[in-house]
């Protein structure tokens, strides 16, 4: 009988903490309507720095709005960010997902993995509110055929592509190593610019892999090394390409290094030090300095949560292309927010963002960068 | 040819980092047997203090030299880090001294929760980079490159474990170890304070786990709070390959270790025909461990504990 | 709850709380989605496939003493073969009763083979190995895109169909009967049928001959040997009867789930999956339930921090997500000093650890102590 009452209190406890979890619904404060939006990514684990660089771009776009004042149908309105942990694993994020969609949000801006954000849009799809997500790339997640499933970053397809031209084309590449970090995001990028590259009659010497988790990459380059290509690319992210250039320098492998957005921010020179000088990157979209609210952006960024690591332009500009939409739709409701998305046509800190058919941004120019000096000098922009 | 010694010098360095952190797994287990899963997380620790004190440091005065700030750094770290294992020790292992050893197991593992998220409070969720101030110098030997503190890190690893073994074989705290791990009991019917020599074992282990931190860092030019787990996982595997509890075994299995890694990822392609690459690295080093394992199951130097079930 | 049960006072009363338990588990769900939220009925999902899973590395970690850290390799295995034979991937479409005893069958096979050469292992010897082996499950379902793309890599694979049942399709909202069932309802009927299922099968292993001789293995091997059990094939049963659990479980995860990637099958759910067992009481069917719904709930309901600071103080002080981690592990060693036999022991066990009498005080010296 002690185990029967002390189940039924844990049970109450239980209850008791999802009630009061459950109590506040959309209540009206100073007369404006409130309307929740959701914001995913991991803020716990190894990638929590990025996680949370995501959600504070989100917040910055939902502070600076709620500040101007947005009223829709006539009705003031006041958005609200409800911040979920998604802990990059992906029975979690449809956990978070659905907490999301009981909780009524009008839209999510998320996830930032591409592993988290393929089934958490089948609950959001379900739900019929749109989703966009800043970071997601894998080309599956807008391939589903949903309808309110988009992304303000070009997909691994497009980048790959550009890279792999770019190295052959315009950096001569002839003998291209390529290494990856076996995530949905580096294996992508990386099997788009083998292709592209491969096209463009470049020869692969060796592919070479390692993992999210790694450091040491001596083993790799020192294989690599003895391949003689006169190009290393990496698909992955600034904690590994940052050392991954520094060993390559104190290896004395001369060859080129060459990467995605993931490695191109200023974590990535802080850590490779001066392995870093000569390194080329990509970043979609135009150089943040030269968008018209780019450097401001950067400031107000850099006065509220520090400096950006890396795809917080982005979570912002997916804030403000759901407002823009909402403003059109003149109203919050999901199904007219959706029926406006497709016609987006707006000028974001990224960006110029108009989405194709699927919800993968059109076009989109990809930037190359290179790092000359402690800091990245744009080489061009590609349309 | 040159790329063979590459690879082993590769491995050389990545198992002499790997032995230091093994050396705090094996030595508490061998007196407790208690797989102490919070070792790698006081070795970010080690890692994290350091780099705060460095970056004060430099930013008093950026000209100080950069040998003296990473001293100054560890001379912190290590102190910090053996009040830190005194503490985890007191507060979540003695209770459980006496009860089932999956119960302490599963304190190490909150433990190590509790830590890293703690460091995550802390230092932040950044990977924070190590600041290049210690002078680098490049030699090449055989047509491979070694720097000077790839080097020093082989050299410092050799005389730790030196310096560790001289200690339990020649020091009365030496032989008060051992004759704990033998038998708890007998050990304080002898006059051995037990509670002292493991508050000992671990306060030890501590500060070579600091000192492998701040060396890992400065190596790989960065410090994560996430970055104790995976270290901590392999210097634990390098452990059990040598045969766990014993120092040698720690030494031997943590360089075979790393000496296995760099050639697996270098030529295992080559021996499949290009079936299996460098992602099957891992593979490779648990499957030499598992070999190792069928053959002799108390590891490479392990004793044979006779089958007393 | 269960202990209850089982020692009723009269028939009677044993007959009450039976139908009282049933009739709770039967609308549990739809109370739940009424007092909180839909996301909840997930989490309780999720709770059961956890229960599943506990409840088959409790054989082989309760049962038979055989500390496995490697144990999500048999959840994978079950949820990618679930994959392979029921997604666009390879184009196959088999239904799922089909799928789930080849999933069960396979697991089992590796659990044959992970067994058969640890057997003369120990303790952290065999801890170490099952890990690696885990990694290893985990290391080629990331890698083997290439040169035939057999797992899709870290892509995963993407729209696997759901569990259908006589033409009503597990993954849609739908009404019978006059009432509105969600998917996360349907599965937890699924999940609940099989969970009752490994229950059953549990308690009449524990009480069998075979969990007699797991038992006595778990205590003293030699004697064990020395009575005249075949350690040999008894252990290995241990092995294979967990993951036959585990890969069930995989499968159902990967049907309900739609989308699997190797990212869901990490050594820390290995890890959690022992916490699980430890916290609620080892080798104790109702305390490995208990282990199992509690963590997974309590993470979740961790969630809420955020939401009561707001209510009390007004505005978030500490970022919830920046705690609730930490609150885990605080609550994991807290749990493990206070209560180190779990929160509904067996009484042998409980007895052991509150030793009064000089056996009892042997007995837990010896008691999942591999090295005695």
């Amino acid at each position: 009988m002690r185990h029967a009452r002390r189940i039924g209190f844990i049970l109450t406890l239980g209850l008791a903490m999802g009630l009061t979890g459950c109590g506040q619904k959309t209540e009206n404060t100073d007369g404006a309507q409130i309307v929740r939006i959701g914001s995913v990514a991991p803020l716990t684990g190894p990638q929590a720095h990025i996680g949370k660089d995501n959600d504070n771009g989100a917040r910055l776009a939902v502070e600076e709005i709620n500040a101007q004042g947005l009223t829709l149908g006539g009705k003031k309105v006041r958005l609200e960010l409800l911040s979920e942990d998604d802990q990059a694993d992906p029975k979690t994020a449809t956990i978070v997902a659905q907490k999301l969609v009981d909780a009524g949000v009008a839209a999510v801006i998320g996830h930032l993995n591409s592993g988290t954000t393929i089934p958490a849009s089948k609950y959001y799809h379900d739900a019929g509110i749109p989703q966009i997500s800043p970071s997601a790339t894998a080309i599956a997640y807008t391939a589903q055929g949903y309808k309110n499933a988009y992304r303000v970053m070009a997909n691994d397809e497009q980048q790959g592509r550009v890279l792999g031209l770019y190295a052959v084309q315009k950096l001569m590449a002839r003998k291209i190593a390529i290494i990856d970090d076996r995530t949905a995001y580096g294996q992508g990028l990386a099997d788009e610019f083998e292709r592209a590259a491969r096209a463009a009659g470049a020869e692969i010497v060796t592919r070479e892999y390692t993992n999210d988790r790694a450091t040491d990459f001596t083993a790799i380059l020192t294989a690599i090394k003895g391949k003689n290509p006169d190009l290393v690319f990496f698909g992955g992210m600034d904690p590994q390409a940052g050392p991954m250039a520094q060993q390559m320098k104190r290896l004395g492998l001369a060859a080129r290094f060459l990467g995605g957005d993931g490695m191109q921010n200023a974590n990535f020179l802080k850590l490779a030090g001066e392995g870093a000088e000569g390194a080329i990157a990509s970043s979609p979209g135009l150089p943040l300095d030269a968008m018209p609210g780019g450097p401001a952006f950067k400031q107000k960024f850099a006065a509220k949560y520090g400096q950006i690591q890396l795809y917080a332009p982005y979570a912002y500009d997916a804030v403000m292309v759901l407002v823009d939409a909402m403003r059109r739709a003149d109203s919050p409701e999901p199904a007219k927010v959706l029926a406006e998305l497709p016609k987006t046509d707006y000028q974001g800190v990224t960006g110029q963002i108009r989405f194709d058919a699927k919800g993968d941004i059109l076009g989109g120019a990809v930037t190359l960068y290179q790092a000359k000096g402690g800091v990245w000098q744009v080489l061009e922009t590609i349309q | 040819m040159e790329i063979f010694v590459q690879q082993l010098i590769n491995g050389l360095v990545l198992g002499s980092i790997y032995a230091l952190v093994a050396l705090g797994y094996t030595m508490v287990y061998g007196i407790l047997e208690l797989i102490n899963f919070a070792h790698g997380e006081v070795t970010m620790m080690g890692a994290m203090v350091a780099l705060t004190v460095i970056g004060l440091l430099l930013g008093l005065n950026p000209e100080l030299p950069g040998l003296l700030v990473v001293l100054a750094g560890v001379l912190i770290a290590v102190p910090a880090c053996m009040l830190l294992a005194f503490a985890i020790e007191k507060v979540a292992y003695r209770p459980l001294r006496r009860a089932p050893r999956l119960a302490p197991l599963i304190t190490a593992i909150g433990v190590s929760i509790v830590l890293q998220n703690a460091a995550m409070l802390i230092w932040g969720r950044q990977y924070i980079s190590f600041p290049q101030i210690l002078p680098q110098m490049s030699f090449t030997v055989l047509g491979a490159h070694v720097t000077s503190l790839q080097i020093f890190i082989v050299l410092l690893c050799m005389t730790m474990m030196a310096g560790l073994w001289w200690l339990v074989q020649k020091t009365r705290l030496g032989r008060a170890m051992r004759a704990t791990a033998q038998s708890k009991e007998v050990a304080m019917l002898m006059g051995v304070d037990i509670d002292r020599v493991i508050s000992a074992t671990f306060v030890i282990g501590a500060a070579l786990a600091a000192i492998a931190g701040v060396l890992v860092s400065a190596y790989y030019g960065l410090a994560h709070y996430y970055m104790g787990f995976m270290l901590g996982l392999k210097a634990f595997s390098a452990a059990v390959l040598g045969g766990i509890g014993n120092i040698a075994g720690a030494m031997l299995g943590g360089l075979l270790l790393g000496i296995i890694e760099a050639l697996g990822a270098g030529y295992i392609g080559d021996f499949t025909g290009g079936f299996l690459g460098s992602h099957y690295q891992d593979v490779f080093a648990f499957f030499v461990l598992i070999l190792v394992l069928v053959f002799r199951p108390s590891g490479l130097l392990g004793e044979r504990v006779a089958s007393r079930a | 709850m269960l202990e209850f049960l089982r020692r009723p006072r009269t028939r009677a009363q044993a007959r009450a709380a039976i139908i009282l338990l049933a009739v709770l588990l039967a609308v549990l769900p739809f109370l739940v989605e009424a007092g909180l939220s839909r996301s909840w009925v997930r989490v309780l999902d999720f709770a059961l496939l956890y229960v599943i899973l506990a409840l088959g590395l409790n054989i082989v970690v309760g049962y038979a003493g055989l500390l496995d850290l490697g144990f999500v390799a048999f959840y994978a295995l079950g949820a990618y073969l679930y994959a392979w034979l029921a997604s666009p991937h390879f184009g196959l479409h088999l239904p799922f009763w089909a799928i789930l005893p080849l999933g069960a069958t396979l697991a089992g096979v590796f659990g044959v083979l992970l067994g058969a050469p640890t057997l003369r292992l120990r303790g952290d010897y065999l801890a170490i190995v099952t890990l690696g082996f885990g990694e290893i499950i985990r290391i080629f379902m990331n890698n083997l895109n290439a040169p035939v793309n057999i797992t899709n890599g870290p892509q995963g694979i993407n729209l696997i169909d759901p569990v259908t049942i006589a033409g009503i399709s597990f993954g849609k909202t739908q009404q019978l009967f006059g009432i509105t069932f969600s998917s996360a309802h349907f599965y937890y009927y699924l999940f609940l049928a099989f969970t009752l299922v490994t229950v059953f099968i549990a308690y009449r292993l524990q009480d069998s001959r075979i969990g007699r001789a797991w038992a006595a293995i778990r205590e003293d091997e030699v004697a064990a040997a020395a009575m005249g059990i075949n350690t040999r094939n008894i252990k290995l049963l241990a092995f294979a009867m967990g993951a036959v659990f585990g890969g069930v479980a995989g499968g159902l995860f990967a049907a309900f789930q739609g989308f699997i990637s190797p990212e869901s099958f990490t050594l820390w759910e290995s890890i959690l999956i022992l916490c699980m067992i430890v916290l609620g009481g080892m080798g104790h069917i109702p305390g490995v339930i208990l282990g199992a719904v509690l963590l997974t709930v309590l993470p979740e309901a961790l969630r809420y921090l955020g939401d009561w600071q707001r209510a009390a103080v007004g505005e978030v002080v500490v970022d919830p997500g920046d705690l609730r981690m930490l609150l885990f592990g605080v609550a994991l060693v807290l749990m493990m000093i206070y209560r180190p036999e779990g929160l509904i022991p067996s009484r042998q066990r409980k007895r052991e650890f509150h030793a009064e009498d000089g056996v009892a005080a042997q007995e837990q010296a010896s008691l999942y102590d591999s090295r005695a």
